[in-house]
């Protein structure tokens, strides 16, 4: 249990995916204007995410590691090349499938997040999480755990910039600086105050 | 070279930058860049997925109804990064190793997304495929500067030859550990950005509240 704590934590906070991986960066700049709309997409990374990685770990242990196949009697195919081609694709199809559940039984979600979820398909946060899972190598319960921390760092992390951009339009910038400059200054200053979650050791 | 060919290679360099303008493509630009070797292999990666997912892209766009067209180019797009990937694996094992996920994250890129969408799909192939190649370069030119900028000032080397000898060795250059770190990336891109709309004034972006001028002859 303590373990899964502590992978927790780390997801969220020591291997931050936007502050420490810069992943999600594009989307992390171009909608963290208002705090609402930053939450907004935040949530909605988060519960992709906590479905994807897990989902992509079971895709990538019982069809596509090497060996994987032994259960349907062939036990030497290694089909892990086709790993990108199909984390993408189930990824896609979850959006997809969420879309859908979300418009049916949850109407008044499903319009809050709504303009946000086909853009989560192409977020580099989602695919990093269950290339970052395949890479180190973590079970089933391993991943549900990365995939829901990772998700919820990512979620504080625009929702934290959301907020200082708020308040940083009303100071006098460069013009040169004006808008996306400062915004990666920010952002870069908002990494290294993460970065001092580094050295702590779980 | 006619004109408009040669504007579709050399606009995305200085005058409509993905990653100073369009704020394309930012992930990978920032974490593989803490020296130059990294970057230069990046570069070649994604200029090329660019250029050939944009050639593939377009020479199919009239046969592909609206309503798939984003789940075709993902496929178009996944395949030619497993190729590179592949390739990177079984020629630079290294550097495939030290780029790690980043390798696959060329699929959700989105310059390579971007330009399929915004260009390949109204363009003949010929010129999509320079496009890919231009703003492929474009982005190169931003990760080969910040990756010069890192390594130089971070670790005193450029491709691993020591340029500026270290003090740990004998030398006089105390290298600045903060470059070798994520945050500074972000610094020498804004800082990149700052320089690129002082010499291309139409870039400025207007700012959302004016602060309040205040004249000699007003009364306060």
């Amino acid at each position: 249990m303590e373990a899964y704590l502590s992978l927790a934590i780390k997801a969220v906070f020591v291997e931050n995916l936007a502050l420490a991986f810069f992943l999600g960066m594009c989307t992390f700049l171009a909608v963290s204007k208002k705090i609402e709309t930053a939450i907004g997409l935040g949530a909605a990374v988060l519960v992709v995410q906590a479905i994807t990685v897990p989902a992509n770990n079971l895709i990538y242990q019982y069809l596509l590691a090497d060996g994987a196949l032994a259960w349907a009697g062939l036990p030497d195919v290694d089909l892990s090349f086709l790993g990108l081609i199909s984390y993408i694709g189930v990824i896609a199809a979850i959006v997809q499938i969420l879309e859908m559940a979300l418009d049916r039984f949850f109407p008044a979600l499903y319009n809050a997040l709504g303009i946000f979820l086909p853009l989560i398909t192409v977020n580099c946060a989602i695919l990093g999480g269950t290339l970052f899972m395949v890479e180190r190598d973590y079970n089933f319960a391993e991943s549900a755990v990365y995939g829901f921390g990772s998700g919820l760092g990512w979620a504080l992390a625009i929702t934290a910039l959301a907020g200082v951009r708020e308040k940083l339009k009303y100071s006098d910038v460069p013009d040169g600086l004006q808008g996306l400059g400062i915004t990666f200054i920010t952002v870069g200053l908002m990494s290294l105050g993460f970065m001092a979650f580094s050295g702590i050791q779980l | 070279m006619s004109s408009e060919a040669r504007k579709v290679l050399t606009d995305p360099l200085f005058n409509n930058n993905p990653i100073a303008l369009q704020i394309l493509g930012i992930c990978s630009a920032l974490a593989v860049t803490t020296n130059l070797a990294t970057s230069l292999i990046m570069c070649l990666a994604l200029t090329s997925v660019t250029a050939l997912s944009n050639f593939s892209i377009s020479m199919i766009r009239n046969h592909v109804p609206g309503s798939i067209r984003i789940i075709v180019q993902m496929t178009i797009i996944a395949s030619l990064v497993i190729v590179a990937d592949q390739v990177l694996k079984a020629y630079a094992y290294q550097t495939s190793k030290q780029l790690s996920v980043f390798v696959g994250l060329i699929i959700t890129n989105c310059i390579v997304m971007g330009r399929a969408e915004a260009y390949a799909m109204k363009s003949p192939p010929g010129l999509s495929f320079l496009d890919g190649i231009g703003n492929g370069l474009g982005y190169s030119l931003i990760l080969i500067i910040v990756g010069t900028v890192r390594e130089l000032l971070g670790s005193g080397s450029l491709l691993g030859y020591q340029l500026l000898p270290l003090v740990t060795e004998g030398g006089w250059y105390y290298p600045v550990g903060l470059m070798l770190l994520p945050p500074s990336a972000f610094f020498v891109i804004g800082l990149f950005i700052w320089v690129l709309r002082t010499v291309k004034t139409e870039q400025i972006e207007n700012a959302e509240y004016q602060i309040h001028q205040v004249h000699r002859t007003e009364v306060l």
